[in-house]
């Protein structure tokens, strides 16, 4: 059975580039583009990572991250934060409220793609 | 204590203002009768009451 | 009903209450918890207000019509100074001055010749005053008796004679209940703070009745009085305008240089915060009292139509006339209370002075045995005291029987207030000029106080036919310019005037005169400057440094002891000891320090001057010479400049670290801001980026990737890469608009021409997505200078933002252009989804993009709205927005029409 990933980003251009380079991984791939329709589809897609963006509309990464980390259901739930916004202050607050990785862009999909595997636990 | 003085020299402003209002000559200017009170009397006590009044306001305001 | 027992009972009940007052607020002091306020504190001050304003003022005003307001308006304005009042009770408390006898002596090197001085002039001064006051009572209670058909004679005696004894005994019992002698009375200033308040209340109401029951209100008065041709009484006669200064100045300097005023505004203060009510409080008073003083007159000449009633009582007489008992009562109860005031506050005042200042020196000096032998003096002073109180009282008896009838009420008053201006020069210079000296107090006093003495006091005496008056009529040994009422042939002016002019004259000139002529002593110099500079004086060190001598503890004590009773000094001794950490004051240390604090005891008892010698009595006190005293107090001047430039220096120093943190905080937020563009434009930067990269490396790693993948994601690589040249392009035209590096090309353009150009160039961009673009071009030749192509770029952003923001097919665009004042109106309004009103104003804002759509993010840099803003106000027009949610946007600006050439 293939891992389940979400991806929250509001540029539909990466939103194309990082659901195409997943899926060519073998990885089940659903897409959010806001952080309210991202907590709707980590609900009903039950995704064992998540791709999330940083600066969004109506909710952030941020606010998005610590929802789903309040949450004891989804403790196991994997987070790689991405950012265009690459200082150390935010790096820093991104991985304090239980971002298990931080990503910036643009980003290597080389290395993109081991970090995710290696999180995922797939070879 | 910049305050006290300030309102003493206000207070003292206000008795260089009333002297002249209060002596002559300005004093010789008030005459005639009105409403049927003369108006030497209501000027005096006018001017007289109106100093009474600034000082009060001045010494006993707060704040300001 | 009015018998003379009733008369007598009346008047011992209202001074048995007064008793009661005064025992209450000396209970209150003794516990702690003082009963005086602010308000009792300006309440008290009104004793100035005496029988002569109860019963004179409405005499003077039915001769003198609204002259008799002169005596009220001197101290309103005067006490507006109330700098000059707070320094001298700053000084009264700081040397512990008990009278105004030992005020001017204390400055003056705390010379016993000068405190004697002031004390005799006081007192020969205010008697006229006593007797003034014994009199109106006198007189009132004839008016009472002869209207209820009894003889002005009490068992053989003259009713005068025994209402000053009467007086006196209260005194007596009033003022020296107290055997510890010291200069403050609580219970007194309560009891006179409730007079007060009793004889506003029974003049009012005889006013009332008078003006309002007796006739119909003031208007109906000052009409009669009119016809009856009183007119002249309330015209002001600017030919008196001498005699008014004169009285205007003698009364306000009475407001502080009465021993009694004295006693109450400076002595009495426990609080200087209490000047700020009574600054306004008693001028209030002074008015409330004299409202119905000239109606009163009036309603008293209309009324007794010249049967001769004195007019000094017509506030008994009228009412008398109606048959107003009760309210006579009240009149007569009011009368004694203002008398009685008086009296009382101004013996306290006067004993103390001769007291202190006249028998203490003498019997210092004279009968060294017998103050010796004595071992408790406290006992001794009250006795004086006393003695002093019935003798004041008798001169004021002996003052009436010689020259009371000749004069009004208010005319010996007067007589009183010509003698304590004298007091004025030595005050005041006193107070604020150190090089005022004791000779010249002294001349000065003394020249002052003759020319009173033989203008104004003499003849009094000789008008009642005492003494021969030729001396008024032909001068002095017949000599004509020595007349008494016409020094120098100086005539025509009333006698107040004449003795106030001349007495100045002499008084100013000698203590200014004899003071810059002659030399201070070590003591004048260091009191000079401790009077002048009350508010800076450093004290401590310099205070010390100024007394240098040996003493020992054990005659200092018995000194103590002996003038203060032994409890109390027991008691002062403990106060000293314990605010400097000796647990008992046997152990005290006998130095500067101690010595002063003993002489500022004794002061408090027996005046400054005499406290002075005896503390040298008991101390081997070294002479420290003048020059050494000026070097101390030069010293202590110069370390008083110094901390004054330190304090300024210190402000600038403080200010300067205000101004630089403000700066910092400036720069600190404007660097915020930097670092918040850059953060903003990286990531503006790296959003199409991560596209261009992450496509860009799957194409190169993945040859075999579909055709039609291929064919999108290069499509998305070109498109975001003309996005990225796009946003690099407009970060560089907006820093070159932001630092003012732009360049202009500025021509003539006209508006409606370049409108209509540029919808045509955009035209295509409305075609394909089916949106209606109409334009309404009102007016032609709507030429501005402006740029050309900066315009067009405006223009064409405001098109592009709207053709993105309408639906597709219903969408419809307007562009109208038209004059509107002195300015181009351009307007380009849409039917799209319209801004809330947040959005209105950040629109403006960089990298602000409008719109939330999720997945359609607009393809905008969030640049555009800022440049095109930046363009037209570089131009002197204003670019804005107006819209609501649901109804549109309407964008508009507005490009000012040259102004055309004269």
């Amino acid at each position: 059975m293939s891992k389940k990933i979400l991806i929250v980003d509001d540029e539909p251009n990466i939103v194309i580039s990082l659901e195409f380079l997943m899926k060519k991984e073998g990885f089940e791939i659903a897409v959010a583009g806001d952080g309210e329709e991202a907590l709707a589809k980590v609900a009903s897609f039950n995704p064992d990572l998540v791709l999330l963006d940083v600066m969004m509309p109506k909710k952030s990464g941020f606010e998005v991250c610590e929802a789903l980390r309040a949450d004891p259901e989804r403790a196991g739930l994997l987070i790689i934060m991405l950012t265009a916004k690459g200082r150390d202050t935010e790096v820093a607050k991104g991985l304090a409220i239980g971002a298990d990785a931080y990503v910036t862009k643009p980003f290597s999909t080389k290395e993109l793609v081991v970090q995710v595997k290696s999180m995922l636990g797939v070879a | 204590m910049r305050r006290a003085s300030q309102i003493r020299q206000r207070l003292a402003g206000l008795g260089l203002l009333g002297i002249p209002l209060l002596t002559y000559p300005v004093l010789g200017l008030p005459n005639g009768v009105l409403d049927g009170i003369p108006v030497t009397y209501l000027y005096l006590f006018g001017v007289w009451g109106g100093l009474i009044g600034l000082a009060a306001w001045i010494a006993e305001r707060r704040g300001g | 009903m009015l018998s003379g027992a009733s008369i007598a009972f009346l008047a011992t009940a209202y001074l048995a209450l007064l008793f009661a007052v005064a025992r209450f607020g000396d209970a209150r002091a003794d516990a702690g918890r003082s009963i005086i306020s602010a308000n009792v504190y300006a309440l008290s001050v009104a004793v100035y207000c005496t029988s002569w304003t109860f019963y004179g003022s409405v005499g003077r005003a039915a001769s003198g019509g609204l002259s008799f307001l002169t005596i009220y308006i001197g101290p309103t304005l005067m006490l507006l100074f109330v700098g000059v009042f707070i320094k001298m009770i700053r000084i009264a408390k700081a040397q512990r001055i008990t009278s105004i006898a030992d005020f001017i002596a204390s400055r003056y090197g705390k010379s016993q010749l000068l405190a004697g001085m002031v004390t005799v002039i006081a007192v020969i001064g205010v008697v006229p005053y006593i007797a003034l006051q014994l009199k109106a009572v006198a007189a009132s209670v004839d008016v009472l008796m002869a209207h209820s058909g009894n003889s002005a004679q009490i068992a053989g005696l003259d009713s005068t004679f025994l209402i000053a004894v009467v007086l006196a005994l209260f005194s007596i019992l009033f003022g020296t209940r107290h055997l510890d002698a010291t200069e403050r009375h609580e219970g007194m200033v309560a009891a006179v703070a409730f007079e007060s308040v009793v004889k506003l209340i029974a003049f009012i109401a005889v006013g009332a009745f008078v003006t309002y029951g007796m006739f119909g209100g003031l208007t109906d008065l000052f009409q009669r009085a009119d016809e009856a041709g009183f007119g002249r009484l309330f015209a002001l006669d600017s030919g008196k305008a001498g005699t008014w200064t004169s009285l205007v100045l003698l009364s306000g300097l009475a407001i502080i240089f009465l021993p009694r005023q004295f006693q109450i505004i400076v002595v009495e203060n426990v609080d200087e915060s209490h000047l700020k009510r009574a600054v306004w409080l008693f001028p209030l008073y002074l008015l409330l009292i004299n409202v119905f003083v000239l109606p009163l007159a009036l309603g008293g000449l209309l009324s007794s139509g010249g049967t001769g009633i004195n007019p000094d009582t017509f506030v008994l007489t009228l009412e008398l006339s109606r048959g107003a008992e009760a309210l006579a009562i009240l009149a007569f109860i009011g009368g004694l209370s203002a008398a009685t005031g008086m009296v009382i506050v101004e013996t306290i005042a006067l004993s103390t002075m001769v007291c202190n200042d006249l028998v203490m020196p003498i019997l210092l000096r004279s009968t060294a045995n017998f103050v010796e032998k004595r071992n408790d003096l406290s006992g001794l002073l009250i006795g004086i005291r006393r003695a002093a109180i019935a003798l004041i009282l008798m001169l004021g008896y002996a003052y009436f029987r010689v020259a009371g009838e000749a004069y009004a009420l208010v005319g010996i008053g007067l007589i009183s207030f010509a003698a304590v201006a004298q007091f004025a020069p030595a005050m005041f210079g006193g107070m604020y000029w150190k090089q005022g000296t004791r000779a010249g107090a002294v001349a000065g006093l003394s020249a002052g106080f003759l020319v009173w003495l033989y203008t104004l006091l003499l003849p009094s005496f000789a008008r009642s036919g005492w003494i021969g008056n030729g001396f008024v009529e032909h001068g002095l040994f017949g000599i004509g310019w020595l007349k008494a009422q016409a020094l120098f042939g100086l005539g025509g002016m009333d006698e107040i005037s004449h003795c106030v002019w001349w007495s100045m004259l002499a008084n100013i000139g000698a203590y200014v005169g004899v003071s810059l002529w002659s030399s201070r002593d070590a003591v004048e110099a260091s009191q000079a400057e401790r009077f002048v500079d009350v508010f800076r004086f450093a004290g401590g060190t310099t205070e010390a440094r100024l007394w240098r001598g040996t003493a020992s503890l054990d005659a200092v004590v018995e000194l103590l002891e002996r003038f203060l009773g032994v409890p109390r000094a027991r008691q002062q001794l403990a106060i000293y000891a314990a605010a400097r950490d000796v647990d008992d004051w046997r152990a005290l240390k006998v130095d500067a320090a101690f010595v002063q604090f003993a002489e500022a005891e004794l002061a408090g008892a027996i005046g400054s001057a005499s406290a002075r010698v005896m503390v040298a009595s008991v101390t081997q006190e070294e002479d420290l010479g003048l020059d050494e005293v000026l070097g101390i107090l030069d010293e202590a001047t110069q370390v008083r400049a110094y901390s004054r430039e330190l304090e300024a220096k210190q402000r600038e120093l403080q200010e300067a670290t205000a101004e630089l943190r403000e700066a910092n905080e400036r720069l600190r937020e404007l660097d915020r801001m930097k670092d918040d563009f850059i953060s903003t434009v990286t990531h503006e930067l790296r959003t199409p980026l991560t596209s261009i990269r992450a496509l860009s490396e799957m194409l190169h790693e993945d040859p075999k990737l579909e055709l039609a993948d291929r064919k999108r994601f290069l499509g998305i690589i070109v498109g975001e890469a003309e996005r990225l040249t796009r946003l690099i392009n407009q970060i560089l035209d907006m820093a070159k608009l932001e630092s003012g590096r732009a360049e202009w090309t500025t021509g003539e353009v006209d508006l409606g021409e370049l409108a209509r150009e540029t919808m045509d160039s955009v035209g295509q961009l409305f075609r394909e997505k089916g949106v209606a673009l109409a334009s309404e071009i009102r007016d032609d030749g709507l030429v501005v200078l402006a740029d050309r192509d900066r315009l067009t770029q405006v223009l064409i952003n405001l098109l592009s933002n709207a053709v993105k923001f309408v639906p597709g097919q219903s969408g419809r665009v307007m562009v109208r252009v038209g004059r509107e004042g002195g300015a181009v109106r351009v307007e380009v309004a849409d039917n799209g989804p319209g801004l809330t009103a947040e959005e209105c104003s950040v629109i403006f804002e960089k990298f602000r993009q409008g719109g939330n759509t999720m997945t359609s993010k607009p393809q905008g840099t969030g640049l555009g709205l800022p440049i095109s803003r930046q363009i037209i106000e570089y131009f002197g027009g204003k670019l804005w927005v107006e819209s609501h949610p649901g109804e549109g946007a309407n964008f508009i600006f507005t490009v000012p029409l040259p102004v055309p050439d004269e």
